[in-house]
Order: C-alpha cells, then structure tokens, then sequence
C-alpha cells in the first residue's frame, strides 16, 4: 500500500525556511539601481483638491518623479470592477463606484492616495512627500450609515445624488404569513463596526520592467497573482507572457490582499516603465491603516419568529452595509451576511434586505469571515433571546432547530456570493453540538460550578454557538505535477500563499498518491511564469479548488507513472505498487525502478516514441466546483468578568470542527486557532474608529488593540468530525476563516451570562471594558 | 514613518551634553532610549534639527543608595536595572511594583527612568509613583543645578518645569517611614498597554492604627500625575478600615481627578475605575502595614 498522508499531523515543509530567515518576503527584494516610493495621502476624509503644487518637492535632491493624476494623462482610468453583483439577482440597485489610481478632484477619504513620490530612498521620498502642497476645499463628511441615507446628507458622489449604492432584497419562504403564526416575536437592533485585517506583513511592491528584454516582473504581497498578471497587462498595453507577478511568503493575507489593481498596483508598474528603473513601496503600518481596506460595519434591523416551543418559524433582517468610499469588491460580503444568518438552522421563511452605503471611510472588502460573522452574530443571538423569552435551556433551542443530518443538501433560496442559490452541501450537526458540549464541560458548569462560583461573588459565564462556513466557492484553480528526474517531484498551482500550510498540504495530497516521501514534493504557489491559470486565495478555498485539482493531476501523474512502468517492468499495472520513490511488483522486491530512473525514460534524447505520446510524467489538471462547499463547527466559551473593572478572563476555550476530509488536523488546528484569535480581536479589543469628519482615530499600534498571547485563552480544543463533501473528489472542505465566525455570538452570550444583569443584552460587536461598563450602567439605570 | 532629517551627536559627557544643549536649545532633543521620542520622530510629530543621544554616558547610569536610607537613580538608568535592582526592591518596592505595568520587556531594557520622567506622559507609571513618593528631581543646565520636587515637576500634558536647554540627571527617592506599605494596580486594556487608571497608594500607620500619613496618586485621569489631596486629607487620622477607604476613593474619583474620555474610555468609566482602584490598592496598602 501507498502511504497515507492525508489527515496526518505531518510536520510543515515550509518551516526550516521560514524559521531560518531563508523565506523570500517582499521586501526582502533588493535590485541594482531600485528606487523607492511613498505615496502623498489625504488627510481630509472628503475634500475638493483645487490645486496640487509638487514643485518643492522635485527639486529635492534624491527625488526622481513626482506624479499626480494630471501626470498620469489617459493612463488615468478607474480600475475594473474585482466583483460585480450577481447577474442571477433580480430587481437590485447597484451603483459602481471602482477604485482609482490617484484622486483627480475629490478625496473621498482619510487617507485617499493623491501623489506619489519617486526617490532614491524611502527617507527621501517621505520628505518629498511633506513638501507637496495640496490646496483642499474640505467638504462636508458623511460617516453613519443611517445618517448617510437621510434625504439632507452630504454626498460621497455628487452625480449619483444618493449614497446608496446598492438595494437587494431576498426571500425564501413567506416571512410574514409565518410570522402570523408565531408564538414570540423578538424584534432587535445590532450593530457590528469596523476592524482591520492588521497582517503581520503591510502591503508591498517591488516591480522592474526591463526595457531589452520587455518584460515586467513584479513581487506583491497579493492573494491573486493571476487576476493581477492579467490586468497589469490590460492596463498597460502589454501582452500576459510580457508580465511576470510573483507572491512569494507573505506575512498574513485575510482578505484585502485579494484587492487588485489597487493604486500602488498600477501606478508603480506605470512610472518603473517610465523611468526604466525598478521601484519598491512597502507599505508602514500608519499607511495600513488608511490605505488598506477593512470590514464590519453593518446595522440591524432583525426580527424572529418562534414558536412556544422555542422552534424558529421564520427570521427577518434588514441592514445598513457600509463600503466606505469606493465599492469595487461589489455585494460579496452583504450577500455572505444573507447566507449565513440561517446559521446551522432549519429557517423556513427568511425575510432578507440590504441597503450598501457610501461613506467617507476606507473602503470596505472582505477581511477573515467576510461577512458571515454578522450573519451568525444575529441568528446566535436571537437564538439566546428566545431561549431567555421561552425559559428554554440556550443549548436545547439550539438541539431543536438544528437541520437534521438527513436534509441534505439544503436549498436556501438566497444567491450567494458565487452568484448561484446557497446551498449547504453536506453536514452534521448534532453531534457537533454535542461534542462542543461535553468539550466544555456545559452541564456540570451549569449546574454544579456556575451556582458555588456566583455563590462566591464571581462573575462567570458560558456561551455555545454553532456556525457554518461557506467555503471552496469557484470559479476554477488548476495544477500541474512533474515527477523530475532525480525522482523528486514538482507541484506548481496558481493560488498565492500566506501562510496556509499550502507547501505541506498541497504535498501531502500528491505524495500519497505517487508514493514519495511528503519532503520531496516542492510546492510552488503564486508565481505566474510557473502557472497562469487560476483566481486567488480567498473565501476558504485553496484547499478544496486548488487541493482537489492538484488531487485530479496527481491521480493522472500516477496513472501515467503506472503505465510507464509497466511496460518497463514488463508487468501488469495491478501487480505495481508505488512506495518509497520507487515503483516495484508487489511480491517481487527486487523487480523495481526508481521514479527518477522512470521519468528518465518517459523522456528519452534519441529514439522513436509512439505517436501522440506526451513527454514525462506530468500532469495538469483543473478543478471547478459545482457550487461551494459548507464547513460547521460548535464553539463554546467559559468567560470571567470582572464586574468593576470589565476586564474579561477566558477561562476555557474549545471547538468541535468539520470541514470534511482533515488533509493536516495540525495544519487545521493552527487555522482556527489564528482564526480564533482574529474573532477575539474583533469581539474585544480591534475597532477601528472614527470621529465624525472621517479621521481614524487609531492608526496604530498603540491604539489600534491586536490580542497579544496573553489575552487569548489558556488553551483551545478543538474536536474534529469529518462530514465529507459530496462536491469534490477528496470530500474536503475550507477552514480558513472558521475560527473567526462564531467568536462575537459566542462571546457576547458567554458575558451575558456572567454579568448576569437584568435587562443587559449585548447586541453589538466590538465590545470593550469600557462599553461593557456603559451598558451595564444603563442596564441598572433602566431598572 | 521614517523620520524628517536630524543631526546626530553622541557626546560621552554630561558637560558636553549640557554644552551642546546651550548652543542648540529649543532645536535640539535629548534622546534618552526613545522609546517615547523615536515613534513621535517616526510619526513626523516631532521634528528636532538635532538629537543629542544620551546613551554613551555611561555617568548617568546608577542606582545607589542615600545616606538617608533612601535611593538615587541616575538619568539613564534603564527600566530593566531598576526592576532587577535589589536596593529599589528593599528601599523603593513601590517602584519595584510598578515597573513590570511599564510596556513590556523589550521596551523596559531600553527605556530610562529619566526619560519617563522628563517626557511626563500622564499616562506614565513612573511620575505617579514619584508623585507618591515624595521624589525629588536633579536638574542641570550650564552648571547650574537645581532640584524640584515631583509634584511640582509635572505641570501639564507632557509638560515639565525643564528648560529646553536643560537637563534631568537624578531622581532621589526619599527614606521610607516605619510602619509605611504601599500598594500599586492599574487597569490596561492588554498588558503592557498604558493604563486607562493607575494607581499607586502609600499608608503610615501610627501606634493607635490609624493612619498616620497617607500618599495616593492617579495616573491617566487628567494632564498630569496627579496627588489625590482631598482623599488624603479623607483617610488621614482615621483607621484604614473598609469604610473609611471607600470613603477616601469616592472622594478622589469625585473631587481630586479631572480625567479625560479618549477612544479607549468615557469620563464615567475612569472615575468609576478611579475609585475601583483607589479602594483596592489602598486596602493593599492598609494590610501590607498592618502585616509589616
Ligand atoms: C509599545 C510601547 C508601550 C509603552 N507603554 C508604556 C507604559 O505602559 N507606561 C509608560 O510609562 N511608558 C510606556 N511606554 C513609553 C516608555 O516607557 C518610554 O520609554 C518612556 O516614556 C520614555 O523613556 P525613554 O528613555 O525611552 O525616553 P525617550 O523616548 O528617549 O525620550 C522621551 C522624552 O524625554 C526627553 N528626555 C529623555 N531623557 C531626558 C533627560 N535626561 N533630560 C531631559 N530630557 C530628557 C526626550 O528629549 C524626549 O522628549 C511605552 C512605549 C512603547 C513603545
């Protein structure tokens, strides 16, 4: 037998590298002559520029260009669209409003690029940067979402007279008729703000275009190197095979790193074709904050319908979506709000609308969750207000509302990000619930510990929320396998990586399916002169898209390899066994040839081959699902609180997890578990908040809180089920955002419960001690 | 965030910094271990034409102790020596309390106490501390000296009596009494983070067990540190009992601070944790007298 690798803890390739300081980051690429930019951003959130005076600045000795959108000539053209609305969505206003290379009459918000400085050195490019003197006309800001929609709001676009930029509406069922019928109704506001995706790496670029040769090569920080090779060449006239765009390690994507052709992406391709010379721009950690997209930002207006016996009859929400001041990633997150506030439930009728808002913000793209945190916040929530209204053990209205595992694959009847209806395609959830119960110790907590620790003046609670994933939509990601002659074997695929185990994982598939060790597979990701088919790494998906493609090849590779071998070995294939690098006949050790030695011989120098033979042992293939996958899990918290202070303690966290087949459970362990410290970040600590002329008033480190190891939990369990996806060969599903999801519902049920005060209901994300003690007093003031 | 051009001098002596200091005055910043002043440089909020780095002197690196049974600390003495000093422990544990809230590790192993002091953030341990100790300051330009007591030294948002030609060279930690035990605890949104409300509390019990002397001082709730006389005045000659200190922290939480509401907390929430606090390190205190 083959070894097995899949669903083994195998330790990760990349790691020696990466450990070693041996890894290639961006801007770890230094090359002769390179110069360096810095961009002039707006420090107003919505202004007029009447005139931009760069004079100073380019006589500044060490300052090669400076260029604002004048400059820039027809060159100047709003980027395409990353995302457009579903076209199966009906009957919906959408007012598109892309990304522009640099403001030509108006900044729209804090931190809008308006120039770009060329110089010898970064220091020099900054202070060039200074000596650019914009003569603004500030303008009237909108920053609230409900404000922005009165008729007297001031307007991000002026010409479109609104700052709507997107009305849907969407219904499966008949809210209403259930809502007739209901024994409870609970109707809520909820409001989750902004936070950041704050990677370890910012942004950057460093880009070289050799005029003798005419070609580009560019190292970005992406998540989509193929997207961008393609419009990079679009943009600047250039056929593809002239582009090279490579995404080497990078230090953290989570979402707006998928953004392409983003102003740095197009203008520093522009001026290094220019000036004939290389360019890099790394983004600092101010400039990401202001330059980098974000998420959250949605208000509540939701409804549920239940019956006395605590069974939801039909659920209803419409909500503000905020994108800030462009709106290229178009209705992908609104639309995962829709199609997760169903959650891991049997909701027969669900009332769904969105209205997007303009405002003079950083622009709004998925960041880890995209969207689905919010759908999950809701329906969790109301789960726990029913339970509270109906006197129903929070744990048991969930068990009653569950989709039992024989309904499967559930028809939502709501479009979904990938344009087509939501359908869950496979799950379990029951003894999901189950494991995260007994996990967390809830019946002993509940009954035992809970009564002598609140017996003791202590303020502990717990809280259990299921969730799903969408995950592994489409389109397509593809792969090409070659065994090479010294018997190790290549593996090259599209999707970029950042940091996902994709060298182990992606490894570990082929391996098991050509017999060599998990070390001798060398993954290459996200370099588009090795493989220029494919999307991005995104919304869960490279282990599912790009994982069951390279599956697909390996599968191929194998079957070539097995009939190579045996007409070498002059064998039926049957009897061939693949193990240890070497192809041999089962009973007969000795009878074998290594696969360096066979990939030789599939490529022979001199001789006559059959016709229509192809060369080596390679393969390529492509996957494409039908529709995206769907991962569940059950997380489940024990939070102190301290009643004066509102620091919080999270005693005990644990998770019971099913993205279907398990490629690497370490590997899926680390996923959640930086998902699950993301989730905390955004339920406790990381807001990013604005006064109301649109300045962020955290653009740092300093105020802007990521948890630190010390604010996590002691440790995290997590269980493991493997529900596998009937959608793709390997039955494997994503992870990449799970941990994130159900952190806000999860925790604001478990701080209710531990405060434990009459009337305090925790409807809004992020908390912090500061608005835990706000509400806390106007919860004993209402009293 | 790279810094605007400066001109950089390293001289080995207090003389020649003082020196430099009078030609170059209000142009001129003095870098201690710019943990402060390096992220404002870096922000372009600050943009001295010269810095003057302190850190090849090696004089203003010391902690000894006074005749009088208390402790001189020099200028540039990092935080990671006054934590691990074991004279600050035995003379100072306030200090000793204190530090380990400052940051973290790594920034506490170039950070000097001089430079907290001098830099007067209000959100700093160290100046309430010195504030409720009863610390005193070395100050020198040209070769003048002088010394200013810490309540006096802090006048506002990062805002001190030092002249821009001026230099802090010491910080004097008076004896402690017989009978004395103090106590500090702030609230940090994470570890390390500045506090939202710092607290640090100092009772002198007399034989009868009252209080003979009380020193409380607050952190991050106004412009500066700031000593809670009015909760003093409350608590003094009185029994430090549960009673009489949640008297004392309501007094201080209502009528000695003056806090402020940033984007981390309201006024409401800090005169609330002002009080909290307040109640819990002076009743730290008060036990750690009347066990000591
Ligand atoms: C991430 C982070 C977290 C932090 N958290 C905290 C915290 O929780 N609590 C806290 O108190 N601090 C905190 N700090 C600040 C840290 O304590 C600083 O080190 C300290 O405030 C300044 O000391 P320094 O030696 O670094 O001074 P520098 O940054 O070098 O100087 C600060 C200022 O003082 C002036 N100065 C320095 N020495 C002298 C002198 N001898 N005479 C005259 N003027 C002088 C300088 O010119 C400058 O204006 C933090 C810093 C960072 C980066």
């Amino acid at each position: 037998m083959t070894a097995k690798y899949v669903g083994q803890p195998v330790k990760r390739n990349e790691d020696p590298r990466l450990l070693t300081g041996q890894a290639l980051f961006v801007d770890d690429v230094h090359l002769p002559d390179m110069l360096h930019a810095a961009f002039l951003r707006s420090d107003y959130a919505h202004a007029r520029i009447l005139s931009i005076d760069t004079t100073a600045a380019k006589e500044m000795p060490g300052v090669v260009a400076v260029y604002t959108a004048e400059d820039l000539g027809d060159f100047w053209q709003p980027s395409p669209m990353i995302v457009q609305p579903p076209p199966t969505l009906e009957d919906i206003v959408f007012n598109p409003r892309p990304q522009i290379p640099l403001a030509k009459d108006m900044v729209r918000h804090i931190g809008d690029p308006v120039a770009v400085v060329i110089a010898e050195s970064r220091y020099i490019a900054e202070d060039a940067a200074e000596q650019i003197w914009v003569d603004y006309e500030p303008l009237e800001v909108v920053t609230d979402i409900e404000k922005a929609l009165e008729p007297d709001s001031p307007l991000v676009y002026e010409d479109l007279g609104t700052n709507l930029a997107s009305h849907v509406r969407q219904e499966k069922g008949n809210y209403a008729a259930a809502a007739k019928k209901a024994d409870l109704i609970i109707k809520r506001r909820m409001v989750i703000d902004r936070g950041a995706a704050a990677a370890m790496e910012n942004r950057g670029i460093v880009v070289d275009w050799d005029a003798k040769t005419q070609h580009m090569t560019m190292w970005n920080t992406t998540q989509a190197p193929i997207p961008i090779r393609n419009g990079l060449a679009a943009t600047l006239g250039l056929s593809e095979h002239q582009v090279r765009v490579i995404a080497p390690f990078v230090g953290g994507g989570f979402g707006p790193k998928i953004m392409l052709l983003q102003p740095e992406e197009v203008l520093l391709p522009w001026a290094a074709m220019r000036l004939c010379r290389p360019i890099k721009w790394i983004e600092d950690r101010r400039e990401n904050f202001l330059g980098t997209t974000q998420e959250r930002g949605q208000i509540h207006a939701v409804e549920a319908a239940f019956s006395k016996d605590g069974k939801i009859l039909g659920l209803k929400d419409i909500f503000l979506h905020d994108t800030g001041a462009y709106n290229p990633y178009g209705l992908t997150i609104p639309l995962n709000t829709q199609t997760h506030s169903m959650g891991v439930y049997d909701v027969p009728n669900f009332y769904t609308e969105f209205k997007v808002v303009f405002t003079n913000k950083m622009i709004v793209t998925p960041v880890r969750g995209a969207g689905r945190p919010q759908g999950i916040f809701l329906v969790e929530r109301m789960m726990d207000l029913a339970a509270k209204e109906l006197g129903i053990d929070p744990v048991e209205i969930r068990r009653r509302n569950l989709i039992p595992a024989d309904a499967f694959p559930v028809h939502h009847s709501i479009i979904g990000q990938d344009f087509i209806e939501a359908i869950y395609d496979s799950g379990n959830f029951q003894p999901l619930v189950e494991k995260a119960r007994l996990l967390i110790g809830y019946d002993k907590f509940v009954t035992e510990e809970q009564p002598k620790l609140r017996a003791a003046g202590k303020h502990i609670g717990i809280g259990l929320a299921p969730f799903v994933e969408s995950t592994g939509v489409g389109p397509y990601e593809g792969a090409r396998i070659t065994v090479e002659s010294s018997g190790k074997v290549n593996l090259v695929t599209g999707v970029g990586t950042q940091g996902q185990s994709h060298f182990t994982s992606f490894a570990q598939i082929a391996a098991e399916q050509l017999g060599v060790a998990v070390q001798d597979v060398e993954v290459t990701t996200g370099d588009t002169d090795q493989f220029h088919w494919g999307t991005g790494t995104f919304a869960s998906r490279g282990a599912v898209v790009a994982g069951n493609a390279i599956f697909a090849a390996a599968k191929r590779v194998r079957a070539k390899i097995l009939a190579k071998a045996s007409e070498v070995l002059d064998a039926p294939e049957e009897e061939l066994e693949l193990k240890d690098g070497a192809i041999r006949i089962a009973d007969i050790p000795e009878k074998s040839i290594s696969l360096g030695e066979l990939a030789m011989l599939a490529n022979p120098l001199r001789g006559a081959v059959e016709p229509g033979t192809e060369p080596g042992l390679e393969a390529t293939e492509y996957f494409g699902p039908k529709y995206g996958t769907t991962a569940s899990g059950v997380a489940a918290m024990i939070v102190e609180v301290d009643p004066d202070t509102m620091l919080i303690d999270i005693k005990k966290f644990v998770i019971a997890h099913d993205c279907g087949t398990v490629i690497n459970p370490m590997v899926v362990d680390g996923q959640i578990h930086g998902g699950v410290s993301m989730g905390i970040g955004h339920s406790f600590y990381e807001q990013l908040i604005y006064d109301e002329n649109g300045q962020l008033l955290n653009a740092s480190f300093m105020d802007y809180l990521v948890p630190r190891s010390t604010d996590m939990p002691p440790s995290i369990e997590i269980a493991h089920q493997e529900t596998k996806s009937p959608l793709n060969p390997m039955g494997s599903k994503g992870v990449g955002e799970a941990g994130a999801i159900p952190i806000p519902a999860v925790l604001a049920q478990a701080l209710e419960n531990a405060l434990n005060i009459d009337g305090l209901e925790l409807l809004e994300m992020p908390l912090s001690p500061g608005r835990l003690f706000e509400l806390a007093q106007a919860a004993k003031n209402r009293d | 965030m790279k810094p605007a051009p400066f001109e950089y001098h390293a001289p080995a002596t207090v003389e020649q910094a003082l020196e430099l200091l009078a030609t170059h005055g209000y142009d001129a910043k003095i870098l201690a271990g710019g943990q402060s002043l390096i992220p404002t440089m870096n922000f372009r909020l600050a943009q001295p034409a010269i810095l003057i780095d302190m850190n090849n002197i090696p004089a203003l690196r010391y902690i000894e102790p006074t005749p009088a049974g208390g402790v001189r600390i020099g200028a540039m003495t990092r935080y990671q020596t006054a934590e691990r000093s074991p004279l600050i422990a035995e003379r100072a544990p306030l200090v000793a309390e204190a530090l380990p809230h400052i940051a973290h590790p790594q920034i506490r192993t170039r950070g000097t106490m001089g430079g907290a002091i001098a830099h007067a953030d209000p959100a700093a341990e160290l100046p309430a501390v010195c504030v409720a100790l009863g610390a005193r300051f070395k100050l020198r330009r040209g070769t003048q000296e002088r010394w200013i007591a810490a309540e006096d030294f802090f006048v506002g948002l990062f805002t001190t009596l030092l002249e821009p030609d001026e230099l802090l060279l010491e910080i004097e930690l008076p004896p402690l009494p017989a009978r004395s035990a103090w106590a500090f605890t702030e609230v940090a949104r994470r570890h390390g983070d500045y506090a939202l409300v710092g607290v640090a509390a100092g009772i002198t019990l007399d034989d009868a067990g009252n209080c003979a002397d009380v020193r409380l001082s607050f952190l991050s709730v106004g412009d500066r540190a700031v000593l809670a006389h009015n909760a003093i005045a409350a608590l003094k000659g009185h029994p430090p009992t549960a009673e009489t200190i949640a008297h004392a922290a309501a007094i201080a939480a209502a009528d000695d601070i003056a806090p402020n509401a940033d984007i981390h907390a309201s006024v409401d929430y800090r005169r609330h944790l002002a009080k909290t606090l307040a109640q819990r390190a002076l009743t730290q205190a008060a036990e750690r007298a009347s066990a000591g």
